[in-house]
């Protein structure tokens, strides 16, 4: 360990390298510090106010997202004043806009004014389609915060003339997460804080259809709220810890982004980035995210077919295998092997291009094997 | 691939990913990275915004990433060997290139040098349009850089001269020391999910998994034994394009495709019809009854990638897994287990329990995946080669020495496309994909989401070109080439070069391929989609 470079978090001696904040260095080493704006590999805004740590030898909490490590540094990052001033300010941000996740279940007598203008606009009704996964409800959660104010919430209307996303403005809590997430991960510049920074916008304040947006939904993936979501959860409302999520590697392009799958009832409702993990580190583009209604389309081929003059029909898996075998069979002993093609293919595994061009070697004894790698 | 292999004797990106923002120059040509390799192509921009890496695009359209670029080369459509050729001239004569690389690494300057004198920036200029200055300035600007590195995708191998193209980038790195290092490398990003798996695991003509030649006696010996065989047929088998060709004289009878739409991805696709009908027998493996799979005798319902366990590998070499999601609908079936069926039921039994025992099989007989297993991929993929169980993989190539020894410098000269315009077709037409579509549209035509971002196809024309035709956004135009039509709206667009038009394949009912040329690379028997003549017309 570099004698030069530690800082002592809770006890616990961590070493840090140049430049690095506090809740960098404590995310390294292990130590959790709760922060609703903090993206790795991102500038930190320091917006949501929530990662505040004690310093020794200073009177004023500090913000670790902002503050560097230096050598010698005494940092609490849990006591309870620490406590006491992050419920307040969830406090504040829950009390800014429509978090009604925490009276959803209550009797309806029992809700206060703020509560049942939280639960007022008709969209907001039901559940919110971040219950479950959403970062201010874990931590409203955990430091007991609760709404304290009855003021009017007046926020943007909600905007999702688009295929995929949904931006409701009144659950924004002006994090700036989507905002880095556009700008320094996928840099595509579309979104950005307006000049009051009251609301996040595109260009012009247009629609995303309007703008120069390509909906790879990187901001849905980082927004820790409901604010931004994914149109199909928006509408089914999943119900939280009701679907099981598989990790696998996107079939687009040669790029190979991890994903989850999620799966509700052997449907697919959501594909997510894998995060940490190379090649994508969680990002995916507009196909990878949102194109999967092909995989469980109606369309999709459920039986063989085989051609009884100009139509094909359907047949059973025997009878199709044995229709090719014997016409395969007849064709080789006729014509030999090289009348034979078989074209694999870039979309299946790797397992099953093995077994192709074993097939084509092994069993009709041709090298006639390709795939439409140069089409 | 054929023109890395023969440079460096191993045909695949020869760096990781995450390598482009260790670049302090990027060279992209031929790749519309940002709308066919979204994802890379955040590495790409994060090293220029984040990193200060200078990036140069060479492309003859406007693409979103000449936002971020030091210097666009905006070349004439197929004359890319000329531009790198001249890249070089600068870089030799300017005296700015690696020459202790050159002298311990690679073989075969001396011809590189003698012919790529003729291409001064002056004649490069008149042959490809980029102002000598610019030329210049780029060429000292890679020269310049510590670590290099070059993207190319399609818009290089999609020409006759494609493994041209391909070994003049080959040549470029190595003249200044780029291969081998961190950051660096000659990186083709392939278009398909599993490319590179398809190639690595012998789905083609003349080699088995692993590159291991069909034609080497010892290479045989080994799978005739591996796969408990009396024989192996010797000689490579044809490529694609060639059976085709041979389907459409009678000389093919029966073929077998799995997963692939060549109803719509081969070039002249009149003739790919007349072809696939005059076989005995034509069985299609698809999860859709593709535009192929209606002409078939025979069609076998398959399961989509997130109904089944396995592995892909990326276009950075790294083998990853596929784990199932969900399960088939119907009765389709895994497309291993329909071979293993038709194998057995053709009296070569093949019996696998579950992919992981394919796998094993592969890591047995594969020397580059012989490390490999499903244990060590659980978390992270793992980068081939990677010859033993403790090996970590290997994301940079040839950092000791070319997988061929010394990298190979080819002496290739500029030929211009196969089709050029003319008075009858004044008109250049290349052809490429847009960010909501992929290739044939099999799958993401299936979404209304995606289909309401990009509907329809349409031809992608310069203010100018639109001007001397007298056409308007969104007119409906008959595009015509020697071998068909086809009908679609006009874009008027920066994004055109003046004399070029731009299509997109995706779309059936406006099937870019009924356009291009069947034309082919002699090496690797690529087709140039990327450049033909056309002339156009409003539509009635």
């Amino acid at each position: 360990m570099d004698t030069e470079n530690i800082i002592i978090i809770n006890g616990l001696k961590c070493s840090f390298s140049k430049n690095e904040t506090i809740l960098e260095t404590a995310l390294r080493n292990g130590i959790k510090i709760p922060s609703l704006c903090y993206l790795s590999n991102t500038v930190s805004t320091g917006k949501c106010k929530i990662c505040l740590v004690e310093i020794e030898g200073e009177d004023e909490l500090v913000l670790s997202c902002q503050t560097v490590s230096q050598h010698g540094m005494v940092v609490k990052t849990d006591t309870p004043r620490i406590a006491a001033a992050r419920r307040a300010r969830l406090e504040e941000l829950i009390s800014s806009g429509h978090h009604n996740c925490l009276v959803q279940e209550m009797d309806i007598n029992s809700w206060t004014d703020f509560q049942r203008d939280a639960m007022a606009p008709d969209i907001h009704r039901t559940l919110c389609p971040a219950y479950g996964e959403c970062r201010l409800q874990d931590l409203a959660i955990q430091y007991r915060a609760r709404p304290v104010k009855a003021a009017k919430i007046t926020a943007p209307p909600v905007e999702d003339v688009n295929p995929f996303i949904v931006r409701d403005f009144s659950r924004c809590i002006l994090c700036g997460r989507c905002v880095k997430a556009c700008n320094e991960v996928q840099v595509n510049r579309v979104i950005n804080f307006n000049e009051s920074e009251s609301k996040v916008i595109t260009k012009d304040d247009l629609p995303l259809k309007d703008s120069n947006c390509v909906f790879c939904g990187e901001c849905v993936q980082v927004c820790p709220v409901g604010a931004l979501v994914s149109k199909r959860d928006f509408e089914i409302h999943t119900k939280p810890n009701t679907t099981k999520k598989i990790r696998t590697t996107c079939s687009y392009c040669g790029v190979g982004c991890q994903i989850y799958i999620h799966v509700k009832d052997n449907q697919i409702v959501k594909v997510t980035g894998v995060d940490n993990f190379g090649p994508n580190r969680g990002s995916l583009c507009v196909k990878g995210r949102f194109g999967f209604d092909f995989v469980q389309h109606p369309a999709r081929l459920t039986t063989p077919l085989i051609r009884k003059g100009k139509k094909l029909k359907e047949a059973t898996w025997d009878e199709a295998i044995d229709y090719i075998a014997n016409k395969l069979g007849y064709l080789k002993d006729k014509y030999g092997p090289d009348s034979i093609g078989v074209l694999t293919s870039a979309r299946i595994t790797n397992e099953e291009n093995y077994l192709a061009q074993k097939f084509a070697r092994a069993v009709i004894g041709t090298n006639n094997i390709d795939h439409c790698a140069r089409l | 691939m054929a023109g890395l292999a023969a440079a460096f004797g191993s045909g695949a990106m020869t760096n990781p990913i995450s390598d482009i923002e260790k670049a302090d120059v990027i060279l992209v040509i031929g790749s519309n990275t940002t709308e066919n390799h979204p994802v890379l192509s955040t590495y790409v921009k994060r090293a220029v915004t984040k990193k200060g890496a200078k990036l140069i695009v060479a492309d003859p359209r406007k693409i979103d990433l000449t936002q971020f670029a030091t210097h666009w080369l905006r070349h004439t459509l197929g004359t890319d060997v000329a531009l790198i050729n001249g890249m070089m001239n600068v870089i030799i004569e300017e005296n700015l290139y690696d020459k202790d690389y050159v002298e311990s690494r690679t073989e075969g300057f001396k011809e590189l040098k003698e012919m790529v004198k003729t291409y001064s920036p002056e004649h490069v200029e008149d042959i490809t349009g980029v102002p000598a200055k610019q030329l210049v300035e780029a060429a000292r600007l890679y020269a310049g850089a510590k670590a290099g590195s070059i993207l190319y995708a399609m818009g290089i191998t999609q020409h006759i001269t494609g493994t041209d193209n391909v070994k003049s980038l080959a040549n470029l790195a190595m003249l200044c020391g780029n291969i081998g290092i961190e950051g660096g490398g000659v990186n083709p990003l392939r278009g398909q999910n599993n490319v590179q798996g398809a190639c690595d695991m012998g789905g083609l003509p003349n080699v088995y998994s692993g590159y291991q030649k069909v034609d080497d006696p010892a290479v045989r010996e080994r799978m005739i034994k591996a796969w408990s065989l009396k024989d192996l047929p010797d000689r490579p088998g044809i490529p694609v394009t060639e059976m085709m060709e041979l389907a459409y004289d009678g000389k093919m009878k029966a073929m077998y495709i799995i997963g692939e739409n060549p109803m719509l991805s081969d070039p002249d696709l009149s003739h790919v019809k007349k072809s696939l009908k005059n076989l005995d027998l034509l069985v299609v493996q698809d999860i859709f009854l593709t535009e192929t799979a209606q002409l078939a005798d025979v069609v076998l319902p398959s399961a989509s990638f997130a109904e089944k366990d396995g592995t892909f590998t990326n276009t950075e070499r790294r083998v990853q897994r596929v784990r199932k999601a969900v399960s088939s609908p119907g009765d389709a079936k895994d497309d291993w287990k329909i071979i293993c069926n038709l194998a057995d039921k053709m009296g070569y039994p093949m019996k696998y329990g579950n992919p992981r025992d394919i796998f094993r099989e592969i890591s047995e007989v594969t020397p580059s995946y012989s490390g490999i297993t499903y244990e060590r991929i659980e978390h992270e993929g793992i980068y081939w080669p990677c010859p033993t169980k403790d090996h970590p993989g290997t994301p940079v190539l040839h950092k000791e020495q070319f997988s061929r020894g010394l990298g190979l410098f080819h002496a290739v000269e500029y030929l211009p496309p196969a089709e050029l315009p003319d008075k009858k077709y004044p008109l250049f037409l290349t052809t490429g994909r847009v960010l909501y579509q992929y290739h044939t549209g099999t799958m993401t035509m299936k979404s209304d989401g995606l289909n309401q971002l990009a509907p329809e196809c349409f031809v992608e024309i310069s203010k100018k070109d639109a001007e001397v035709y007298h056409i308007e956004d969104n007119d409906m135009l008959k595009i015509i080439s020697r071998r068909g039509k086809i009908k679609a709206r006009a874009k008027i667009s920066e994004r055109a070069k003046q004399g070029m038009v731009f299509i997109p394949f995706h779309y059936v009912r406006a099937a870019a391929n009924k356009l291009t040329n069947t034309a082919l690379d002699p090496v690797a028997k690529i087709p140039e989609y990327k450049v033909c003549a056309i002339k156009i017309e409003k539509a009635a």
